[in-house]
């Protein structure tokens, strides 16, 4: 086994997710990430909410926080002020993120809180068996939209960015190494990072949608893939239905610990 | 259970008959009584009948609210209406300017001042009307102490507005006197 | 008399959340609640504690639970469609053993109904609001000091049990202000939860030998790196699902609790042995109560009072017991008879109850009482 899974994952096997689940390809470019950045686990917490990318918490050694459907990040929110030199790692899904817990994460992003969210989006609700979520694009099929989902998507990168965070990035699990390294970006930026992973549920997504199995599907996420730099050339009509990935924002803003140190200094220093 | 004092005071939102019932309420306190101050209002925090209500004794005080007060405090018509026919017998009824000419209930003795005039007219500012009232109203009924009254005072206001306020308790204390 | 102040009863809570050693809040503004939220506001940042107005309840509870994994004391306050919104994260605190405090001032409901009015319809939910098999502790404080002594006792008891705890305060106990003083030189008893002492690698969460099942917790960065998980789990606290280990946790849970009834429960009694017809009333009710079994007392009936402070667990052996040889029993509350139910379930079946019940925002006052005794007299 590579050395930095024994360092980072539990001896906890075997891991519930499915034969070419895109969450084992995260955990590995996230462990990948720590070994890059020589985090020590006794550092970190890894919180999540529910659905299956929830369970990842699990299976990595960190201080680790499986939460509520939808209410990691605010849970997160409490450990990171308690514990400022912690780095925190926030696990999510598409339904998670963007659909139950779509306030916290707008009021996170707000607040541009010095944490990284990983959001892996496989399209779909997999752990209920393949209901549509806010990022099911439109005309696919799930459980609950066996004629063609009608419901528009969220471009939840854009969302983040409008919202206040101050790193956003988009990945895929076909290109893992650059997961890695956006991972590590993500977190070395001081504010909120936001990392979308496109992922694949072969199981719950992929058989509905006429994609049959992991390597066709990880095929089919690699062709709808386009580089940042590519997709600047390109125009919006060659982009339909296709994910930019890379860093898609970066900014500097206030980090929300710190504004909330620097309060409590203007009060203990000066008010009566 | 009856006990010494059950003060209601009532008004229109925005007019600070709570914030004059917790002075009182503090002053008694300071004063070595108990005292319990309690409130209700809309959920508007302007315009709508309010009134809060102070009972001082000096026992245990159980029940906090005032059922049949024995002080009355009317600042506005709407307050008068809902209010001025519970009050007990030799009751004091104290009233902001012409309230209620020719509609006093019976055996209660009634204090006409007007109170939100003098506060306009000497202070520049109806909002002191509710300090001038608490003055009027302690001198009236001789509930607590001035000196416990001026501690209460500096407790409740900012040092901006606390001389203000000694002098409208102060206008009050004197149009007690005046007929 | 420099000591002593007019407080209210919810910046009372917050002083005394404070001196229990609390450093972090988080809540949403809800009235009759705000009062806490704003006097903590001002107080966390002037001794470096943490104070978050969070996007809604459900976020608040959420940043509590993730607070006191790192071993603060945290806390928040509501009122009924915010509790109704924290069930699920109360949930998951029972679920998952960590402590925190839930104030709960509450007003009639369901729904908005009466934002500004007092009533006690959350007794039940306090009790049940969370799916599922768990207990809980509820205290109701019925005058100014005592809510500020019961909320450091919350947070002992939260620490002590590994458990949510809901402060149940009512409108009119949260907006009364009445005479606040401490002794001098008065110091609180404080009661942290219990630390592990075993190695880094043996530590089990959520072992199953303790004696009064409540398992040592490690904070977040004292170097025990577990999991915590609302999922059932085992001593590690992995998920399982082997039916003789969620049945060992979960009985172990709610034993923990229900088992220690006896160091939870606390009571006021007046007259409450040897009389008739006994009283049982409880929040701001009580203060009502109270005053009816004094005034029938000086005239001569035999009444007594028994207030429960602490709600839940319930002391069924207590109530049954003091319920003994009685009349009646009248139980006075703001709701339709959610704790007279539960009276009902443990006094013996011969004995009358006649429940007091209020729904509309006013109080329940003395004369309704004493009406009441004299129906079952």
């Amino acid at each position: 086994m590579k050395k930095c899974y024994e360092k980072y994952f539990r001896d906890n096997l075997p891991q519930i997710f499915c034969a070419g689940c895109g969450n084992g390809i995260v955990m590995g470019a996230w462990a990948r990430a720590m070994e890059k950045m020589g985090l020590d686990n006794n550092d970190c917490v890894g919180i999540s909410g529910i659905g299956c990318s929830s369970r990842i918490t699990s299976y990595i050694d960190l201080y680790t926080l499986h939460t509520a459907h939808g209410r990691a990040l605010p849970f997160a929110i409490g450990v990171k002020m308690c514990k400022p030199e912690m780095n925190v790692f926030v696990f999510s899904g598409d339904g998670d993120c963007a659909a139950i817990g779509g306030n916290h994460f707008i009021h996170a992003c707000r607040r541009n809180i010095n944490m990284t969210l990983i959001v892996i989006n496989n399209s779909i609700y997999g752990m209920t068996g393949g209901q549509y979520s806010p990022l099911t694009p439109t005309g696919h099929f799930a459980t609950t939209a066996p004629y063609g989902n009608i419901d528009p998507a969220f471009d939840l990168c854009k969302l983040a960015e409008a919202s206040g965070a101050t790193f956003v990035a988009r990945g895929d699990i076909y290109h893992a190494r650059q997961l890695t390294d956006l991972i590590v970006e993500g977190h070395r930026h001081k504010g909120f990072s936001v990392i979308e992973v496109v992922s694949g549920c072969p199981i719950s997504y992929g058989r509905r949608n006429k994609i049959y199995g992991a390597p066709a599907l990880l095929k089919h996420i690699k062709e709808h893939s386009v580089p940042v730099a590519t997709a600047a050339k390109m125009g919006d009509e060659d982009l339909k239905g296709k994910w930019r990935v890379g860093v898609l924002y970066k900014a500097e803003a206030k980090e929300y610990v710190e504004a909330y140190q620097e309060l409590v200094a203007k009060v203990q220093g000066g008010i009566k | 259970m009856a006990y010494k004092w059950e003060i209601r005071l009532s008004g229109t939102g925005g007019q600070g008959v709570i914030k004059a019932s917790v002075i009182l309420a503090e002053a008694a306190l300071i004063d070595g009584h108990n005292a319990v101050q309690s409130q209700v209002y809309g959920p508007e925090s302007r315009g709508s009948a309010t009134r809060a209500e102070v009972k001082i004794s000096d026992s245990k005080i159980l029940m906090p609210k005032v059922v049949v007060p024995n002080i009355l405090l009317c600042m506005s018509v709407q307050a008068f209406n809902k209010y001025a026919y519970n009050i007990s017998d030799g009751g004091l009824m104290i009233l902001d300017g012409d309230i209620g000419i020719g509609e006093e209930p019976p055996r209660v003795q009634v204090h006409r001042r007007p109170i939100i005039a003098i506060a306009r007219e000497n202070m520049g500012d109806e909002l002191y009307a509710n300090t001038v009232a608490l003055g009027l109203i302690n001198k009236i009924a001789s509930l607590v102490s001035d000196d416990s009254m001026f501690e209460s005072l500096e407790r409740n206001f900012s040092a901006r507005l606390l001389a203000a306020n000694i002098r409208a308790y102060r206008l009050g204390l004197e149009a007690a006197s005046h007929l | 008399m420099a000591n002593v102040r007019l407080v209210q009863g919810n910046v009372a809570c917050a002083m005394g959340a404070l001196a229990a050693g609390s450093t972090f809040y988080a809540g949403y503004p809800i009235t009759p609640s705000t009062e806490i939220a704003e006097h903590m506001a001002v107080a966390l940042p002037k001794i470096g504690g943490i104070f978050l107005q969070m996007e809604d309840e459900i976020a608040s509870m959420g940043a509590i639970i993730g607070a006191s994994c790192t071993g603060a004391k945290a806390f928040t306050a509501t009122s009924g469609p915010g509790f109704s919104l924290m069930q699920e994260l109360i949930g998951y605190a029972a679920m998952t053993e960590i402590p925190c405090v839930i104030v709960d001032v509450q007003r009639p409901g369901p729904s908005t109904a009466l934002p500004t009015l007092s009533s006690q319809g959350d007794v039940q939910q306090a009790r049940w609001g969370c799916h599922g098999f768990h207990s809980i502790i509820a205290i109701a404080p019925s005058s100014i000091m005592e809510i500020y002594y019961q909320m450091i006792n919350a947070f002992n008891l939260a620490e002590k049990y590994r458990t949510p705890v809901i402060f149940l305060m009512d409108e009119e106990i949260g907006h009364l202000r009445e005479r606040f003083e401490l002794p001098d030189n008065y110091k609180p008893e404080i009661i942290n939860r219990k630390k592990p002492e075993s190695d880094l690698e043996v530590y089990l969460p959520y072992i199953n030998d303790q004696s009064n099942g409540v398992p040592p917790m490690a904070n977040f960065g004292d170097g025990y790196r577990y999991h915590i998980s609302g999922l059932t789990h085992n001593e590690k606290g992995f998920y399982s699902s082997v039916p003789s280990v969620v049945d060992t946790e979960i009985r172990r849970m709610v034993g923990k609790i229900e088992d220690n009834v006896d160091d939870i429960a606390q009571f006021e009694e007046i007259g409450a042995a040897d009389c008739d017809i006994l009283v049982i009333a409880y929040g701001s009710v009580a203060r009502s109560a109270q005053e009816a079994v004094e005034t029938m007392r000086a005239d001569g009936l035999s009444v007594g009072l028994l207030r429960p402070i602490v709600l839940w667990p319930f002391p069924t052996d207590y109530f049954t017991k003091a319920c003994i040889g009685k009349k009646a029993v009248v139980v006075a509350e703001m709701n339709l008879g959610q704790y007279a139910r539960e009276i009902r379930r443990v006094v013996h079946t011969d004995i009358p109850l006649k429940s007091l019940t209020r729904v509309d925002g006013e109080f329940v006052y003395p004369d309704d009482i004493i009406d009441a005794v004299k129906e079952v007299l």
